[in-house]
């Protein structure tokens, strides 16, 4: 019996670790198939041999193994989570590990307090892997501008991850962790999982804590999971999220159960297709894609309508300058003082901040900044930043006119499939188009999802977005559900990075 | 031209981010091509509308005004780049 038993472990080590989602990794967890410590050492060893993808700015192993092996001590499996090693972006504060946001200013910065989110998931059992690479601040859409390297794209090594969360989205895809937590400004979770083969979700602004999080812009900043398939987003988002008073944004109310009210239900649903979203220049494979997501939930007996979102095409406009004048104001704190990178430079207090910020921040940082910094200088202010908080209510103004004749909103996420490092470096404009599709509904503050739904002629993933109204997360997580069985994607790896 | 030069120097002392000539260059450009992009928000007319001051519905939640933790100096102290017993040692102010 032992022999079978110790024979049953190594099957499931060698065969199947890389290739089942968060939830059997539980299921074979709860009922003793693999311990928390085997389920570190793959991980580990996995991660060990990623090096080349660049994922990974910080790991724990240590404080990994170590948590694993008090958890199989103890056997208590009541959390969500129980014994699961999970790896985070580096943007969420971790106690006693350094957390940096992919950049140069925070380079040696450990924190002594813990953000709420992640303490959340250790609350559920989980345990620390490491700290993934993002953008620096999480600002921008290929993850090239960290500090730390740019990261590679599982799928080719030429190719980007997208960005921010870029670190969350190539560690989830090559199984460095079996499910990850990103941040989303303006499509940060939702794009890297796209161009990934990945599902995100970018929750109802309020749902999970910002405290311990490093700010980019407050009034648009959302933290959500990033998983291999639905039923583990449900699960994440569940760990994840509720009410915290040190958030005072945060929304007061009963926890819900996301994985146990997960059911494929499309049927009498009303989806809202946005005509706005038909933009220029989209690639056929695109519109393919979307008629095809469309058809699908026809077939399932969802019913089809129409809508008109008229104020689309300003979001992005809205958007850059929204997010760099509260990102220029949050990142003032950045002085050479308190914490943080300190230049030698300077012959006083003033030159010392100038020369630690300008030595600190990346040149995307500095540019967000200074744009931030001119919106809201004396005498620009109403001719942009109060002209973008007026477009930023007739945008939420059109979601919440749609709503009240459709239940969600499917678009596409992304008006390209992954492109290749170096391409859109050059040009800040062709690589804020990205999030063309992601960025109004930050500015709405509402949730959406992003899941993998078929691939463009190179092979590479694209994926569909479900928008709902706020704190409709089940809503958009079921016909997610019902979805991804109709779709049936698939991506098998050569794991070229081993 | 939405921004020249000079406004950018400007920009940049106020956001305390030294930038030597060769740098300025190239961030005055892309300064520039970003102004020029948001400035399609002009087309619209918005005189009537309300700027948007929150995106959830409800109000900040407030807290009592008491004392909820404190005796952390270390903690607070830890990351500083250069302290001295009780506190951040800062380039010299006044002469």
């Amino acid at each position: 019996m032992r022999t079978f038993l110790l024979y049953q472990r190594l099957l499931i080590k060698m065969n199947d670790l890389n290739n089942i989602s968060l939830s059997e990794i539980i299921k074979l967890v709860k009922s003793k198939k693999i311990s928390s410590l085997e389920l570190a050492n793959h991980f580990i060893n996995n991660i060990k041999k990623g090096k080349k993808l660049n994922s990974f700015i910080t790991t724990c192993f240590d404080q990994t193994i170590n948590d694993s092996k008090n958890f199989d001590k103890k056997q208590n499996f009541d959390g969500l989570l129980p014994g699961i090693p999970i790896a985070v972006k580096d943007l969420f504060c971790t106690k006693n590990i350094k957390t940096t946001a992919g950049s140069k200013i925070l380079e040696n910065f450990v924190p002594t307090y813990e953000s709420t989110v992640t303490s959340n998931l250790w609350k559920e059992g989980a345990i620390l892997l490491g700290k993934l690479n993002c953008d620096e601040f999480a600002m921008g859409s290929s993850n090239e501008t960290s500090f730390f390297g740019n990261v590679l794209n599982p799928l080719e090594n030429n190719l980007v991850p997208g960005g921010s969360s870029g670190g969350s989205a190539t560690a989830l895809t090559a199984s460095l962790t079996p499910a990850t937590i990103g941040t989303d400004t303006g499509g940060s979770i939702r794009q890297p999982a796209s161009f990934t083969g990945t599902v995100g979700l970018k929750p109802t602004y309020g749902l999970c804590s910002r405290w311990g999080i490093v700010a980019f812009a407050s009034s648009l900043d959302q933290a959500g999971p990033m998983t291999k398939n639905v039923e583990d987003c449900a699960l994440m988002l569940e760990a994840m999220s509720g009410y915290d008073k040190k958030d005072s944004t945060s929304i007061n109310r009963k926890k819900e159960n996301y994985s146990k009210n997960l059911k494929r239900s499309i049927k009498g649903i009303k989806i809202g297709i946005p005509k706005e979203y038909r933009v220029d220049n989209m690639p056929k494979e695109i519109e393919q894609l979307w008629k095809n997501g469309i058809d699908i939930l026809k077939k399932s007996g969802a019913k089809i309508i129409d809508i008109s979102l008229p104020h689309t095409k300003y979001a992005l406009p809205t958007y850059y300058i929204v997010a760099p004048a509260e990102a220029s104001s949050n990142l003032a704190r950045y002085d050479g003082i308190k914490y943080g990178y300190r230049s030698k430079k300077g012959n006083n207090l003033i030159e010392m901040y100038e020369h630690t910020r300008a030595e600190g921040f990346g040149d995307e940082v500095k540019r967000r900044v200074l744009i931030g910094t001119y919106v809201l200088s004396s005498g620009y202010y109403d001719a942009y930043y109060l002209k973008a908080q007026k477009v930023r209510k007739l945008i939420k103004g059109d979601f919440d006119n749609s709503f009240k004749e459709i239940d969600a909103i499917l678009t596409p996420s992304t008006p390209s499939s992954a492109f290749k490092i170096g391409e859109k470096a050059n040009d800040p404009i062709s690589m804020y188009l990205n999030d063309i599709f992601t960025v109004p509904v930050n500015l709405a503050g509402l949730p959406a999802i992003s899941i993998p739904a078929g691939k463009d002629h190179k092979g590479y993933p694209l994926g569909l977005q479900l928008i709902s109204k706020e704190l409709e997360e089940q809503k958009i997580l079921n016909i997610a559900f019902a979805m991804e069985k109709e779709i049936d994607f698939k991506q098998t790896l050569n794991r070229w990075w081993e | 031209m939405p921004i020249d030069k000079s406004q950018v120097k400007k920009v940049a002392k106020l956001s305390r981010i030294s930038l030597d000539d060769s740098k300025l260059e190239s961030l005055s450009k892309d300064l520039v091509s970003i102004l020029n992009f948001v400035e399609q928000l002009n087309k619209l007319d918005t005189n009537e509308i309300k700027p948007l001051t929150s995106i959830i519905d409800k109000s900040l939640d407030t807290r009592d005004d008491t004392v909820s933790d404190g005796q952390i100096k270390d903690q607070i102290l830890k990351n500083s780049p250069e302290k001295n017993e009780d506190f951040f040692i800062v380039p010299k102010v006044v002469d």
